[in-house]
């Protein structure tokens, strides 16, 4: 085992497989490896040293060993567990949701510090409490850095400053009312959506639970889910069972 | 690639869980090798297994069909009326029934949910026999529900899950303990694990 093929990183865990008969496959978001996908021995042994520190959610200092395909985890420490995510059934179902969102968006090999730090903040900020908006806001936080930034301010077709009634998900924008497409959206929750892309995301997480707040989540996931092509699993399935 | 039969048995055999292209030629040769009652009794073992087992009608555990064209199996647990029918313990598979016998510390019967709500894989809820066990407790009078789901993601959300369900009902609903293995060292837990042997600590009589 040559040094230079182990490396430290730190990292999310964003899901596990099942390999053979103890093992697992672990996908990470890590920030300078970016998506890592690594195979961790005997995970699934009571007795593993590993324990619970690579299950989803947790947050890992790590060292691993650079593979052709996947890599190997030698060694995982725990930077934090998410206790109260995990005791909680509707935040560790938010928490999925935000794990499957960047599992989607993070790409193998790319560099992704910033999409990392976001996630370690969501669910630092999750923990800390179940602030409603913090899944919608999150979706849109992670649009707008992959360059889907919405346009909020004038109609995304004829750009008249007013009167926007509508969003388009294909212009990625508000629509005015001669111009309109869409989901029907609320000026509410325009305004709303402007704090927490424009820097006012922490005032904007103190919102109540409410019918606006709902409104922006639902934009977000529609907006996300137009973006990636692809419906997210994870809110489906635990809307179901609510 | 190889005479028909061969390529047939490898294709199956390379369908089974864990076993690659390569796994399945070298099986599928080491059958040629065999003698032909030992082929016979293997294929005879497979037949019998898909004619005589079946679910459990109660449990989901798997059991054994006394007659054919019996599909009402009830599985050998849940037909021994010495087995406590007030207490119930819930588990993934019944390979974990299998691991919860072994203790000798449990002696009611079990329920199967055949398998773990995954989000991020699409199985909620109504792929398991959830309803199945919400049936149960009104019908068999049963007073405590042992969930003893998986301790991972996917374990703990179907127990949230479950209590959730249960607690209107007003049975008494528990989760097994989580803490270090015995045999283990106390340095090489990891945190969460310690965590809860910590804070589910129980007073030791003197």
């Amino acid at each position: 085992m040559s040094p230079s093929r182990l490396y430290r990183d730190q990292g999310v865990v964003l899901r596990t497989i099942r390999l053979g008969e103890a093992d697992r496959i672990v996908t990470l978001v890590t920030p300078g490896h970016g998506k890592v996908r690594a195979v961790a021995k005997g995970v699934r042994k009571t007795k593993s040293r590993f324990g619970s520190r690579l299950e989803p959610i947790s947050h890992v200092n790590l060292l691993m060993y650079e593979g052709r395909e996947l890599d190997i985890v030698t060694q995982a420490e725990t930077l934090d567990h998410f206790r109260t995510i995990r005791e909680d059934l509707d935040r560790m179902g938010r928490a999925q949701s935000l794990l499957e969102a960047v599992d989607q968006v993070a790409q193998e090999r790319e560099l992704s510090a910033r999409l990392y730090s976001m996630l370690v903040g969501a669910l630092r900020s999750l923990a800390a409490r179940d602030a409603p908006l913090l899944m919608g806001a999150f979706f849109w936080k992670l649009l707008s850095s992959e360059g889907a930034h919405p346009l909020l301010d004038h109609c995304a077709t004829c750009g008249a400053p007013e009167d926007l009634v509508a969003f388009d998900l294909v212009e990625g924008g508000a629509l005015c009312r001669a111009c309109r497409r869409g989901v029907p959206v609320t000026p509410e929750a325009l305004a709303l959506l402007r704090r927490v892309l424009g820097g006012g995301l922490a005032a904007a997480l103190e919102e109540p639970a409410g019918p606006v707040v709902a409104e922006v989540e639902q934009l977000a996931t529609r907006s996300l889910e137009h973006h990636l092509e692809r419906r997210l699993r994870t809110l489906h399935v635990l809307d179901r069972s609510r | 690639m190889y005479a028909g039969p061969v390529q047939g048995l490898i294709d199956e055999l390379g369908r089974l869980p864990g076993v690659g292209p390569k796994s399945a030629q070298r099986i599928a040769f080491h059958l040629l090798k065999l003698s032909k009652e030992d082929a016979q009794r293997l294929s005879a073992a497979i037949n019998e297994v898909k004619e005589r087992v079946s679910f459990c009608r109660r449990c989901f555990n798997v059991a054994e069909v006394a007659a054919e064209g019996d599909g009402d199996a009830l599985c050998e647990l849940c037909g021994d009326a010495r087995r406590d029918a007030t207490v119930v313990c819930v588990v993934e598979e019944p390979r974990d029934i299998v691991a919860v016998e072994k203790t000798q510390e449990f002696s009611g019967r079990y329920h199967v949910l055949q398998g773990a709500i995954n989000p991020i894989e699409g199985v909620g809820p109504d792929q398991l026999r959830v309803r199945e066990l919400l049936s149960r407790i009104e019908g068999e009078g049963i007073t405590e529900v042992i969930l003893c789901t998986n301790p991972n993601i996917e374990g703990e959300a179907t127990a949230m899950y479950l209590a959730r369900l249960l607690s209107p009902l007003g049975v008494k609903t528990t989760r097994i303990a989580s803490g270090l293995p015995v045999g283990g060292d106390l340095e090489y837990a990891d945190e969460l694990t310690l965590g809860r042997a910590l804070s589910g600590r129980r007073e030791v009589e003197g």
